[in-house]
């Protein structure tokens, strides 16, 4: 953990109720694929828990749903303002189990941490499969984006307006695929990475097992482990989602 | 000069992180070194492991605080003193306050006695205000007569100082307060979080999943410097301050009120610097306020 203040270069709406700033700042800070960062917001208390979408070059990228009054506040900010963050926060994916053929499942805001978790893994030769959940067209967004990091990707929708309709489990099943065994017209199996509500979650790890690591969220107080605000009962006890996660393999999530 | 004394015991300045904010000081430890500390206390600590409440246990409270349902979740006294005393001590070498908290006299007891043989623990701080459990904590902090029992217990097993932490959840803290003091308290901090409640209007349900939470952070200073101003007037044992204090101004004004030592518990976790910038803010501040040593403000408003 580290306190930085970065300064908007951009911030705009991306889908329905999501939007996207990018952020200057330093260029060698501490950040992986999987941590989050929290945002100081003026007139609120807490801050702002946010998965880190991409670091490169300086330039920090989060995508956000306007959820409360605290996103909705952030929605307002613009070009040119200083934003006050702690970076570096939380454990990130384990790139190392990662083998030839990953499998990264996003669901909603959960999307946003794949998207530097496969430039990483795309950077090191993997072949990578994406499959983004949403509910409706409007909501869809990063699509393109993963395609042009040469990613095979899939997208589905609750209500079918776009892409597979149904789930992010029906995307694969379409293919012919059971759980842990190599889909039929993709070579993408060796591992999974998912991020996404909890009912996704429960999905991904019934459909895939235990092969793969899953992101949690929880309401957080301070996001680097002091408070105890966010700690969810796993195999190996309680656990912090802001610092021991916010990453956990599949097999340690008791409470799904 | 910022040096002040709890019982006999010298702490380099005031400033103490507060129990539930800090966790044993590992997380802070990676950002400043924290023998800058006047003192520190650690996580509250129970005769048993708990995993504490339901989630979510956290609420915003709009720029003027939050609330917190943790349901002192800590991994029981036993580990407490075997794992991570030793690692504090580590990190710290300065005045160490452990925070107890317990279900009944016998819990309290049993913590307290566990602590008194911890070679790293100097003051025993007794939580009988904790507003997130039920049948424990609190119900000992809102009548004389429990607190009077719980005072009387722990002091009968142990010669380190004993500091009660009392609850503002009552209608005469005061009360409390001298009850504690005639019972054999060698001290008092004051206060613990204020019971409150957050509603999730598109829901229609509570924020939290134990419906009420603790309320700390900056709506609460004036509050607690009120209790501890009432409190100073009417006991002669030291107070700890505690309650939204978030800057070297505020430290002063609650020592102004009559704290001895103030706790600064919110605020780190909003801002993991804020103990070390309160720090190092001091010694220009009282340069300011023309104050020469900060025992002499010591309830100065009193």
């Amino acid at each position: 953990m580290v306190g930085s203040i970065f300064t908007i270069q951009s911030n705009e709406l991306l889908a329905r109720n999501v939007w996207r700033m990018r952020m200057v700042g330093a260029k060698d800070l501490p950040i992986r694929p999987g941590q989050f960062v929290e945002i100081a917001v003026p007139g609120q208390y807490l801050r702002r828990p946010i998965s880190v979408c991409d670091y490169a070059d300086g330039v920090l990228t989060i995508i956000y749903k306007v959820v409360g009054v605290g996103t909705d506040a952030m929605s307002r900010w613009q070009a040119g303002q200083q934003v006050d963050l702690l970076v570096g926060l939380g454990n990130g994916y384990d790139l190392t189990q990662a083998g030839e053929r990953p499998l990264l499942i996003g669901g909603g805001v959960g999307v946003p941490p794949l998207y530097m978790l496969a430039r990483v893994l795309r950077e090191q030769g993997k072949q990578v499969c994406v499959i983004l959940g949403f509910n409706t067209k409007e909501e869809v967004f990063y699509e393109e984006e993963f395609r042009a990091l040469g990613c095979e990707v899939e997208v589905t929708t609750a209500d079918g307006s776009h892409g597979t309709k149904g789930f992010v489990t029906d995307a694969v099943m379409e293919q012919g695929t059971k759980s842990q065994e190599p889909r039929l017209n993709s070579p993408c199996s060796t591992y999974y990475y998912a991020c996404g509500p909890l009912p996704m979650l429960k999905a991904v790890m019934k459909h895939w097992g235990d092969g793969g690591e899953v992101s949690m969220e929880e309401r957080m107080g301070c996001g680097f482990g002091a408070c105890m605000g966010c700690s969810i009962q796993t195999k190996e006890g309680p656990k912090r989602v802001c610092k021991d996660g916010p990453v956990f393999r599949a097999q340690s999530i008791k409470t799904l | 000069m910022t040096k002040v004394s709890l019982s006999n015991i010298e702490l380099r300045n005031p400033v103490i992180p507060a129990s539930g904010t800090y966790g044993f000081g590992e997380e802070f430890a990676a950002l400043y070194d924290l023998n800058c500390l006047g003192g520190i206390s650690f996580k509250g600590t129970t005769r048993e492991a708990r995993y504490g409440n339901a989630l979510p246990r956290i609420a915003e409270c709009g720029g003027y605080g939050m609330l917190n349902a943790v349901g002192l979740q800590n991994p029981g006294v036993e580990h407490v003193v075997a794992k991570e005393l030793p690692r504090l001590r580590e990190l710290y070498k300065g005045v160490v306050l452990a925070n107890v908290s317990g279900f009944s006299v016998d819990d309290y007891v049993y913590t307290c006695e566990q602590m008194d043989k911890a070679p790293e623990v100097d003051i025993i701080e007794v939580n009988i205000s904790c507003p997130n459990v039920h049948n424990g904590g609190m119900a000992f902090g809102t009548q004389p007569e429990a607190a009077v029992e719980v005072t009387r217990a722990v002091k009968a097993v142990t010669h380190k100082p004993v500091y009660m932490k009392l609850s503002p959840n009552v209608t005469d803290i005061v009360a409390i307060a001298r009850a504690c003091e005639e019972a054999g308290a060698d001290g008092l901090c004051l206060i613990n979080t204020i019971l409150g409640m957050r509603i999730d209007i598109r829901r229609r349900k509570p924020v939290l999943a134990n419906r009420y939470g603790g309320y700390s952070g900056p709506g609460v200073f004036p509050v607690a410097l009120r209790m501890v101003n009432q409190v100073a007037r009417e006991v002669q044992v030291p107070i700890i301050g505690c309650g939204g204090v978030s800057s070297a101004e505020d430290v002063v004004e609650m020592m102004m009120a009559g704290a001895t030592a103030v706790e600064i518990g919110a605020a780190n976790l909003v801002n993991p610097m804020a103990c070390k910038e309160i720090v190092e803010r001091l010694p220009r501040l009282m340069e300011e306020l023309g104050i020469e040593k900060l025992t002499d403000i010591i309830g100065a408003a009193k």
